[in-house]
């Protein structure tokens, strides 16, 4: 119970996605850092690995469900006891797996121990620029950017999760920056997991399509919500010779501004 | 060099993917069916269209077994003969035996994906009969010696100069870029095939159950003449085409057009309920509908029952990043291709696993779900079909146990954690081993960093300083 008068502060706890933990430590600062500056209290789950994503989308649902559990096993007391209001993410498709594709691993009948946890996390697991923008009722921040930036929707951010409005609006309240048009924005890059290696060429193909439309934007970076996709532009662009690069959106959000003068 | 529907899948995607001429024109065709389709849904209650397209549908199918006995019983009340076909074989066998019983030498055909399916062309060919596509772009593949690489627009891959091309050759056509000059050049020939055929073959886009009727949605006026003019008419359509009403298939008829090609309505709808009657001016003399399973049964059995609502209109596949790279004829031996054709050629097929490439083709950005005119969530079908193909012990071993060792690991994380380290070793090898040598040859590897996120958190942590330790 608080003792003070002081609005209490949301608790939420990150799960900063085995991607972004093994290859993108700034991406995970960053998505802090803006939590913390937007008025909420992060708590970091040691524990935590991989929602099993990559084993789901692959068909290996034996192994997804021992990933998810995992992910249960983590989050699912924080929520219980009450320790934080919200699990957020900086990936759109991490949060489909857990609120959308949990239902298809864990069977009613079969889990219904699983289903029911899996169920409970539905409502309070969010994407990062969700949580910014529909929980603590951001609309400004305190970032800088200059150039031209753009956005890329992420496939399961827009298409599974229906979130658009909210990093887009984010974007636009970045300072110094100009946003210009990206043709195809909601077309997929070609990552998809295991498909950029499965079928390669094919990704390729996809992905390039992006990059050319990239290249006609004349954006300096091109904002995602997923750092996968921005592994995979990003691969084409440096062997395309493009200059401009994808760029996770937390850390867009948290360029430049007042907090990393100097 | 064309795509060769009969190779390895690998080689199929290589082929495709060189074709520059057929990349063009699915750029081209795809972008403007869209665009046309985009146009056509704003000027209606889109999603009420869709809500009321799929309870049609949903109805038709939880009441499959009433609507087709239904059907049946009007179908012979208006004097048609029905023939029930469990596969490909009996379907072909049938139709081969009404041709032969009706001395029948020439075919005429208009476009039908069914038939496709079952092979019918070929057998009819092998019983000395000339089959003759009468829906343009049928009958343009038909003079290449391809089969259909889109279920609406079976010559999507080529180029309108690649199809002057061939016209020239095949009809003597004098050059032109003009595709009415081409269309002329084609009803010419094709109108004396009507005249001489004996039987009309067409497919069937809905069979009405409380009429006895079998419609077919066309832009040329070809299918009227396939349903009318010769003096027989065998309609070849999929079980699950069957719906309860006349209401119901004029709805449906109008989304499958305003999703297809952006039509409000296509220019022909054909509705036959029986042979010519007793003082009727024309029609055939006879009418038989060929009622086709297939794999269709099978396919409700196994908890695939959305993909029997689809209504053929082409959408998720004009949609499609992937087929938009690669085509229809990439998708293999198969008329159905794009998410949708991704979904059911595996099930359609004796053997799924001869297909068990096709659910990996896809990226799953689902896009196709939200063109669907009647919401059929085909990503979720695409895992669903992974699944199965993977519990079928069909993926390589070196994949299901990279799988479990994942999967174990991410069970400890102190070991989860160790595979960066593996990560950051093998990118920094001179010769990459798979899979990163797959992703390595067209996009570059991301750095590894030294440390990960949370050991550097874990670290700062502990150290209770801002910096970690370099």
């Amino acid at each position: 119970m608080s003792e003070t008068s002081e609005p209490v502060r949301p608790r939420v706890a990150l799960f900063v996605t085995c991607m972004v933990d093994a290859l993108y430590p700034g991406v995970g600062n960053a998505a802090v850092e803006l939590l913390e500056h937007h008025g909420a209290t992060v708590l970091i789950p040691e524990h935590q690995t991989c929602c099993g994503q990559p084993a789901f989308n692959n068909g290996y649902r034996d192994e997804a469900r021992r990933m998810a559990r995992h992910f249960l096993d983590v989050f699912t007391p924080l929520i219980e006891n009450g320790e934080v209001d919200a699990i957020v993410v900086p990936s759109g498709s991490c949060v489909a797996m857990v609120t959308r594709f949990y239902e298809i691993l864990f069977d009613e009948t079969k889990h219904p121990h699983d289903r029911r946890r899996a169920a409970s996390l539905e409502s309070v697991t969010f994407e990062l620029t969700q949580y910014l923008v529909d929980v603590l009722g951001v609309t400004t921040v305190d970032s800088r950017f200059p150039g031209h930036l753009t956005y890329h929707a992420c496939c399961h951010l827009l298409r599974e999760l229906g979130i658009d409005a909210q990093p887009r609006s984010l974007l636009a309240a970045v300072e110094g920056s100009e946003i210009v048009d990206l043709a195809g924005a909601d077309e997929c890059c070609g990552f998809g997991g295991l498909f950029a290696v499965k079928n390669s060429e094919l990704s390729t193909a996809m992905g390039r399509r992006k990059v050319r439309n990239i290249r006609e934007s004349g954006a300096d970076a091109v904002a995602v919500n997923d750092v996968s996709c921005m592994t995979h532009m990003n691969g084409l662009l440096e062997r395309e010779r493009c200059s401009c690069r994808a760029v996770h959106i937390a850390e867009l959000l948290n360029a430049g501004g007042d907090r990393d003068a100097g | 060099m064309p795509v060769e529907v009969g190779a390895p899948y690998r080689r199929r995607l290589r082929q495709a993917l060189d074709d520059e001429a057929q990349r063009t024109a699915l750029d081209r065709a795809t972008a403007r069916l869209s665009a046309q389709r985009a146009q056509a849904l704003a000027a209606v209650d889109n999603p009420r269209l869709r809500q009321n397209a799929r309870a049609i549908r949903q109805s038709a199918i939880q009441d499959l077994p009433k609507l087709l006995e239904q059907l049946e019983a009007n179908l012979l009340t208006n004097g048609c003969q029905v023939h029930w076909a469990r596969d490909a074989d009996e379907a072909t066998r049938i139709v081969c035996g009404i041709a032969e019983k009706s001395r029948t030498r020439r075919v005429v055909k208009s476009k039908s994906m069914v038939t496709e399916e079952i092979g019918l062309n070929h057998a009819l060919e092998a019983l000395g009969i000339d089959v003759v596509e009468t829906d343009l772009g049928e009958y343009i593949i038909q003079l290449a010696g391809e089969p259909p690489s889109h279920i609406i627009a079976p010559v999507i891959h080529k180029r309108v100069e690649d199809i002057s091309e061939l016209l020239q050759r095949e009809l003597g056509m004098p050059p032109t870029d003009d595709p009415a000059v081409m269309c002329a050049a084609a009803r010419k020939r094709l109108r004396q095939e009507f005249l001489n055929a004996d039987m009309g073959i067409s497919g069937c886009n809905f069979a009405i159950a409380e009429t006895g009727t079998i419609c077919i949605i066309t832009n040329e006026g070809n299918g009227r003449m396939v349903t009318s003019m010769p003096r027989v008419y065998v309609a070849v359509a999929g079980i699950e085409k069957v719906v309860h009403s006349v209401e119901d298939a004029a709805l449906l008829w109008q989304a499958a057009s305003r999703n297809a090609t952006g039509q409000n309505v296509s220019v022909y709808f054909s509705m036959s309920s029986g042979p010519r009657r007793h003082g009727h001016a024309d029609g055939p003399d006879e009418m038989h509908v060929v009622l086709l399973d297939n794999g269709r049964t099978r396919m409700l059995e196994r908890g695939y029952g959305d993909a029997t609502l689809c209504i053929r209109c082409g959408a998720c596949i004009n949609a499609c990043p992937v087929y938009r790279e690669i085509g229809g004829h990439a998708y293999g031996r198969t008329p159905y291709n794009g998410p949708i054709g991704a979904v059911i050629t595996p099930l359609l097929a004796d053997e799924p696993a001869s297909h068990k490439e096709l659910p990996f083709a896809s990226s799953l950005c689902g896009v196709c779900r939200d063109v669907c005119p009647v919401k059929i969530d085909l990503p979720r079908l695409l895992l669903d079909l992974r699944s199965d193909i993977v519990e079928s012990g069909a993926t390589p071993r070196s994949e299901r146990l990279a799988m479990k060792a994942f999967a174990r690991s991410a069970e400890a994380p102190a070991r989860f954690r160790r595979l960066r380290g593996l990560a950051r070793l093998a990118s920094r090898l001179p010769v990459r081993p798979p899979p990163l040598n797959r992703w390595a040859r067209t996009r570059a590897l991301p750095p590894v960093p030294r440390s990960g996120f949370l050991e550097s958190r874990k670290r700062r942590d502990r150290d209770g300083r801002g910096e970690p330790r370099g």
